[in-house]
């Protein structure tokens, strides 16, 4: 059985926008799936929608993982999940972290959300996290704040945050588009050895191409709200059914091939409905 | 940090020099006579120079400020000989209606000013700013429409109007409360609060409506972060993520406005204090305007501009506190 199910997922904003529209899509456990799309294509909105997140908003359709439909959920039980069981890495780690508090604090608040340990041990739990994704001197980096990290450190910081409490399903909304390349790298190899190493499912939100190459089992492709396309990444790269997908694989730019006056871009929304 | 505060400190200190130079010149090119003044009605031509000449206000601007300045931090002696009086430190030089030493004055009058400002701002905080908050986590509520509406009631409200109704009607009508009159709270506190009372939700009137929707609209701006999002996918508590992650930093602007506005109460309330009749500072400075009494109006801006300048330091020391970018900004 699969981990997490979407079916007819829509999302109505209160100005009457249809973020996402009847979209169904389902992740095993242990696999990565990888959701492209332009801006607006309602990629961030579904990983939103999933953690239940999106207040002010009407979600309707049904989110099921591991057997429980999120969508219907008490808030209590969602708040039991998120965290625990779904965690969340978001884009730009300057303002998802809490400037306000120190990144160590930020970790063993995390921790201490879903375990009754005292203070002392989710700082320990912390500063082992910190070291784990790569920060050196964890000790005393875990007593700075967001401010005084660089921007690839602290996406680290996230990262460290959202898989302390080991869950089972990740939810990185474009963690490395904040970043510049060589540090997407560095990004990219330590989420691909975490997910090694852990076991973790991951859903993951990009519009980066090159990205999905290299982490996706499986890729949805999603336009204006919608799936265009979904299958394993090896046939949707080698031979995209949709024109779109087409479109959108046209629009990275290769080394190996001679460089084009104009890049291509993907054509106007009505032209591939 | 030290150097912060040394910093912050020593701006402080240029920033009062600056004000007493000004008002100062203000005082000088104004067209009262200062010895005419501090004489009296029935007064010859020889004693104005006399005083003229004790009080030096034949010498030239700078010598006089110099003088002054001098006084403020070391005393002085007005004039020479048996007719000399000496002025201690602070020496802010004395009143033309009743002889008294300025510095004097200020500090006799300072625990009323003191009362009215800390009694007021309690209420308004607390009042102000849970009203705010409460709007802004229930946003588009009865709660948040009516609570809106109270405040722009309090702010649009004149303070001597306030006065007025809640003498007339608490006083005078229903005799529930005396007459605000100056009494210490060490002495008798249950007559400190009866007198007060008024006073202070006059005040706090005003600021409480004020406070209301600043903590409101910071409120929600600060729910609306980034980082409070973060919080709840954490899986943290409503509360938690509403108490810890959302209330601290809409309340660094509240801190900076709280920090002016008691600063600048501490120099007197002076409507509130002359409505009232209560003897603070506020209501010294009216009296010192409307008998032209220079060195009380000279002593007293810049005694008001001394708060409002520490309270400045105040504010941006906590503020490094609260904000731990400003701290490592420094």
């Amino acid at each position: 059985m699969s981990l997490l199910e979407v079916s007819e997922l829509s999302v109505v904003f209160g100005n009457g926008v249809r973020a996402v529209d009847r979209l169904s899509f389902d992740l095993d456990r242990g696999s990565t799936l990888c959701v492209v799309g332009e801006s607006g294509s309602g990629k961030s909105v579904t990983s939103l929608a999933i953690l239940g997140l999106l207040p002010g908003a009407e979600v309707s359709g049904r989110i099921t993982f591991d057997g429980v439909n999120l969508v219907a959920a008490r808030p209590a039980e969602l708040r039991a999940l998120r965290g625990e069981r779904i965690a969340i890495v978001f884009q730009d780690a300057l303002s998802a972290l809490n400037p306000y508090y120190q990144v160590g604090f930020q970790i063993a608040e995390a921790y201490r959300a879903h375990r009754r340990v005292p203070m002392a041990q989710a700082r320990r739990v912390a500063v082992r996290m910190l070291e784990r994704v790569g920060i050196p001197d964890p000790e005393r980096r875990a007593r700075e704040y967001p401010h005084q990290f660089s921007g690839g450190m602290r996406q680290r910081v996230m990262i460290a945050m959202a898989l302390c409490l080991e869950p089972e399903l990740l939810i990185a909304d474009e963690p490395t588009t904040a970043l510049d390349v060589t540090v997407q790298a560095q990004i990219l190899g330590l989420l691909d050895e975490l997910r090694r190493e852990t076991g973790t499912s991951v859903l993951f939100v990009t519009h980066d191409m090159g990205v999905v190459a290299g982490l996706a089992d499986e890729v949805l492709v999603m336009r204006g709200g919608r799936a265009v396309e979904r299958g394993p990444v090896d046939r949707v790269f080698a031979e995209p059914a949709e024109p779109y997908t087409r479109a959108l694989l046209a629009c990275v730019p290769r080394i190996d091939r001679p460089v084009p006056d104009r890049l291509a871009t993907v054509p106007p929304m009505e032209a591939t409905r | 940090m030290i150097w912060y505060t040394l910093r912050r400190l020593g701006v402080a200190a240029l920033l009062l020099l600056v004000i007493c130079a000004l008002t100062f010149v203000i005082f000088y090119v104004m067209p009262d006579d200062p010895a005419q003044q501090a004489c009296g009605k029935a007064c010859g031509p020889e004693r104005i120079a006399q005083i003229r000449d004790t009080l030096g206000l034949d010498r030239p601007l700078y010598h006089q400020f110099g003088s002054y300045l001098v006084g403020v931090f070391a005393g002085r002696t007005y004039g020479t000989g048996a007719l000399s009086v000496h002025c201690g430190f602070p020496c802010l030089g004395f009143s033309f209606q009743t002889n008294e030493p300025v510095w004097r004055l200020l500090v006799t009058r300072l625990p009323v000013s003191v009362s009215i400002a800390i009694g007021a701002a309690v209420l308004w905080l607390v009042v102000g700013v849970t009203a705010g908050v409460i709007s802004a986590l229930r946003r588009g509520s009865l709660w948040d429409r009516a609570a809106m509406a109270a405040a722009l009631g309090g702010i649009s409200l004149p303070i001597y109007l306030t006065a007025l109704l809640f003498q007339y009607v608490l006083v005078i009508k229903l005799g529930w409360l005396p007459h605000p009159h100056a009494v210490s709270l060490f002495v008798d506190p249950l007559a400190w609060v009866q007198s007060m009372i008024m006073p202070w939700t006059t005040l706090a009137l005003l600021y409480a409506g004020l406070y209301a929707r600043l903590a409101r609209g910071e409120m929600v701006e600060s729910l609306g972060r980034d980082f409070v999002r973060t919080a709840r996918a954490k899986g943290l508590p409503e509360r938690t993520v509403v108490l810890r992650h959302a209330l601290r930093p809409a309340m660094t602007p509240v801190v900076t406005v709280f920090g002016m506005d008691l600063g600048a109460l501490l120099g007197g309330a002076l409507i509130t204090e002359s409505v009232y009749g209560l003897p603070g500072v506020g209501k010294l400075a009216s009296d010192a305007i409307n008998s032209a009494d220079q060195p009380v109006i000279l002593g007293v801006t810049l005694f008001a501009a001394g708060f409002i300048v520490l309270a400045n330091v105040a504010v941006d020391l906590v503020y490094a506190l609260l904000d731990p970018r400003v701290r490592h900004a420094t």
